[in-house]
């Protein structure tokens, strides 16, 4: 029987770079506090796991250089050798390197060899160099005369094909340390007409190995089905009879301690599952201690995808349902409020398979901070904090990107090295903390650092060179701050590998503006500075306002809504003849008309016609004006650039229960738009003007 | 005939020559590879799509998708007819640089014909003077002893500032990555 395994690499990558995380987690804990067995044993699992896939799947390159990271590690493990931080660094860039391995191998490409054969040649170094501090090594186990050969019984459990292990694989591999004598024992065979489980191995072996190999050679081969099957190793004494008899009697000892663990196996595979849980708890320090499974994300998109139907099917019922005679009425409105309590569970569970914890983009960050600030020469103290967020998997990918920029600013820029920190009077050791928790409707991120802040002053003069802010205004500290997400801003005099190119904070913003999110700065000269970063829950589903204007149908998301107002003929001033502000509650509120920033043909042009929707856009209000107000639904959301392309003031389209479509209004991008049509407005911030021009272009 | 040599040569070899089906426009017979016609389907109303040039019709439900559809007399400049039932909008996959595919649909005055066209008879565009834009395309053909142009509609919606985004996100990712 041939398998294409090629199928299973898929699943070999995945796993391997989760345990590449792992290991990494593992040595940057070790790197930073005192070595602990568990954390060892852990980065030892997940180093041997990757080397096993890998010989598998005849990765040679990658199971080669895992053996010897693996080695390092087992000295490690078994207290020949002291964790020093010369060698959990040695073993992180080796990790590095081992991801390289894997990337390549994926992708079909060849890897960096240079490299990896520069870190082989360390790690070897490293295993060759002495260790004099380190303890003694254990007493050996196996007797001083070596054996002539071995007599090995091997009984797989019935399930042993369960677990994807062949045992002529197996057999093979002795095979390949001397000459063999295999008998196969079908003693468990059923007998005929019995019950047969073709899937169950019914088959043991007893081989006899004339070969003076160590025993750890002959266990390593049976390492993949330790506790999947009895396997007794027996040595075979040249001559000595007493000696025979001692290794047999320990034999015998072994295989009750086996009998023993079996049973307890047997007892209850729950049980075992339950300990497995809990030692990974204990292992993974920090990580998601929550079981999981593996879902294709194409899967879970094309529920989605359904439930999203359901929805519109759902939401179309109720349409028809107004139109039922009065007899039927009221059964029928129990059924479909029913219809629309299950689908809205439904879609909730089905939404929540998509949230991740923000862990997944929190932590690369340990290693991130730790390279960088070494790098920098700052010494900084990363603190995250909310890890558990929980945000939608889109999002979460998306987000990395701007995250991991700003960390690398705040500690390029903002963090400053320990002399001028102490020379400050603050501790030489700066913070910096990633706190992710949520807000209404929202997902915030704040990344803040308690270096210099931001400087107003070079960032203002910056700004007025480049024609970002008129010399002759004064702007405010938010609108100063507000210039360096203007593209191609920077005030770093140097220009280092880790930023200060005046490439990337546009990117940032305009990033987290694609996610629906908005990004701002507050920032305190001395104190440091906080980049606040709103995003929405998900992207998938929105709670929608529906509105008219003439004869179009436009959505605006109800949770930027403020409220909904007619319209006070004496409460509207126009500034400089064409912008209108609208007084609320003491608040000027400016008005954008929709029909006109869309040009369409609305009702009436008349403001006390219409219906002021005020929403917030930016940070501010703004009043949006409609022909009417109607139903509010669940909109499933989807993009128009798919077949078509991004549109301004559009963040999307929707299907309503006509069947028809609909624009879903992106109602920071109108006010942009407006901004861009009226740019000589006195109430726009050149720095915006500037960026949209830019964008254009 | 024409209709016979296209049954005739249907799944035959294609190195001898490609498939078109052809519309009508304004009294005009133009191409387009057969390939990527997915469906043709009778004219809906569909919903506008803000500060888009006139022949972005506006998107339609396509089964669940979101379709933008494209008057083609309008995209080259040909007075515009009203719609009726008749009105016919061909479903077209439409590559981009990336070789990522997106659906748009064309509205055309009626579909025509399908044509086998040896690679050999096509005639490369004549310079029409720079009024007209020859680069979408592909080229000209005679069959019987009529006159086909054939589009090559990756590059007439490439081509079009109206129709793509003003930056693709792969640059933005990049240059995040600096």
């Amino acid at each position: 029987m041939s398998v294409d395994i090629s199928q299973f690499h898929q699943v070999y990558f995945e796993e391997s770079f989760e345990g590449l995380d792992a290991m990494e987690s593992g040595l940057l804990a070790l790197s930073s506090g005192e070595p602990d067995m568990e954390t060892i044993n852990v980065i030892f699992r997940a180093a041997h796991s990757i080397k096993g896939g890998a010989g598998t799947f005849g990765f040679r390159d990658i199971s080669d250089f895992t053996h010897v990271m693996e080695t390092l590690l087992d000295e490690m493990r078994s207290g020949k050798r002291l964790v020093t931080p010369a060698a959990v660094d040695l073993l992180l860039r080796s990790t590095d390197q081992l991801g390289g391995l894997l990337t390549a191998a994926r992708d079909k490409v060849e890897p960096d060899a240079e490299a990896i054969a520069e870190a082989l040649t360390e790690l070897q170094a490293m295993l060759n160099e002495a260790q004099p501090d380190a303890p003694a090594p254990a007493a050996p186990t196996t007797p001083a005369a070596a054996p002539a050969g071995w007599r090995i019984r091997f009984a797989p459990q019935a399930h042993l094909f369960m677990t994807g292990n062949d045992p002529a694989r197996l057999l093979r591999e002795l095979t390949a340390l001397g000459s063999c004598t295999i008998n196969c024992d079908l003693s468990q065979l059923p007998e005929a007409g019995a019950e047969f489980d073709p899937e169950a191995c019914y088959i043991a072996w007893d081989i006899e190995l004339s070969a003076p190999v160590e025993e750890s050679a002959v266990r390593e081969v049976f390492e993949w089905v330790d506790g999947d099957a009895e396997i007794l190793i027996q040595s075979v004494m040249p001559s000595a009879a007493a000696l025979a008899a001692a290794s047999a009697a320990q034999a015998e000892a072994e295989q009750l301690a086996e009998d023993r663990r079996q049973s307890d196996r047997r007892a209850g595979d729950r049980r075992a599952g339950d300990r497995r849980q809990s030692d990974r708890r204990e292992g993974a320090a920090g990580a998601s201690s929550s079981s999981s499974i593996r879902v294709d994300i194409g899967k879970v998109d094309a529920l989605i995808n359904m439930i999203g139907q359901l929805v519109i099917t759902q939401s179309m019922l109720l349409d028809l349902g107004q139109e039922i005679t009065p007899e039927k009425t009221i059964k029928l409105r129990e059924g479909l409020a029913q219809l629309e309590r299950n689908t809205r569970d439904l879609q909730e569970s089905i939404m929540n398979i998509r949230m991740m914890p923000i862990s997944f983009s929190f932590n690369r960050f340990p290693r991130l901070v730790r390279d960088l600030s070494s790098k920098l020469g700052k010494e900084v103290q990363l603190k995250l904090a909310g890890e558990e967020t929980e945000v939608d998997k889109t999002v979460l990918e998306k987000i990395g990107d701007p995250l991991v920029h700003l960390v690398r600013n705040a500690l390029d820029h903002g963090l400053e090295t320990p002399e001028v920190r102490e020379a400050c009077g603050k501790s030489a050791v700066g913070t910096l903390s990633l706190n992710a928790y949520h807000e209404g409707g929202s997902v915030v991120i704040d990344i803040s650092d308690d270096g210099a802040g931001l400087n107003r002053e070079r960032i203002l003069a910056k700004a007025r060179e480049r024609g970002i802010i008129d010399a002759h205004v004064h702007p405010t500290d938010a609108q100063v701050y507000d210039c360096i997400f203007a593209p191609g801003f920077s005030t770093a005099a140097v220009v280092s590998d880790v930023s200060g190119r005046g490439v990337g904070m546009d990117v940032v913003r305009r990033n987290i503006r694609d996610l629906g999110g908005t990004v701002d700065v507050h920032s305190t000269p001395g104190q440091g500075a906080t980049f606040r970063i709103r995003l929405p829950l998900t992207l998938a589903i929105l709670d929608g306002q529906l509105v008219r204007v003439g004869a179009n149908v436009y959505i605006i998301s109800l949770v930027s809504i403020i409220e909904s107002l007619q319209v006070e003929s004496a409460n509207v001033q126009t500034v400089s003849g064409s912008t209108e502000l609208y007084s609320l509650r003491s608040e000027y509120i400016p008005v954008l008309r929709l029909y006109d920033l869309f040009d369409v043909q609305p009702d009436s042009t008349e403001l006390s016609e219409g219906l002021l929707v005020v929403v917030e856009a930016m940070g501010k209000k703004v009043a949006l004006l409609v022909d009417e107000l109607l139903a509010q639904q669940q909109v499933v959301v989807k993009s128009l650039q798919t077949n078509f392309r991004n549109v301004d003031g559009i963040s999307g389209a929707t299907i309503l229960g006509t069947g028809s479509v609909a624009m879903i209004l992106d109602v920071n991008g109108l006010v942009r738009l407006s901004r861009e049509r009226y740019a000589d407005l006195p109430l726009v911030p050149n720095s915006f003007r500037m960026a949209q021009q830019e964008t254009i272009q | 005939m024409s209709a016979n040599m296209a049954v005739m040569n249907f799944g035959g070899d294609t190195a001898v020559g490609e498939q078109f089906l052809t519309f009508m426009l304004n009294g005009e017979e133009y191409g387009v590879d057969i390939l990527r016609v997915q469906e043709i389907k009778g004219w809906e109303n569909a919903t506008e799509i803000p500060n888009t040039p006139p022949y972005v019709l506006g998107v339609i439900n396509l089964r669940g998708a979101i379709m933008p559809v494209i008057d083609m007399r309008l995209r080259f400049g040909f007075p515009s007819v009203e719609y009726t039932a008749a009105t016919v909008v061909i479903v077209l996959r439409v590559r981009n640089e990336n070789g990522q595919e997106r659906t748009m649909g064309f509205v055309v005055d009626a579909v025509s014909d399908v044509y086998n066209i040896p690679v050999g008879n096509l005639q490369p565009p004549p310079d029409f003077g720079g009024t007209i834009r020859t680069d979408y395309v592909r080229g000209l053909a005679m069959v019987d002893e009529k006159m086909v142009i054939l589009l090559d509609v990756d590059y007439l919606v490439a081509s079009d500032v109206a129709m793509i985004d003003a930056e693709e996100p792969g640059e933005i990712a990049e240059s995040l990555a600096e």
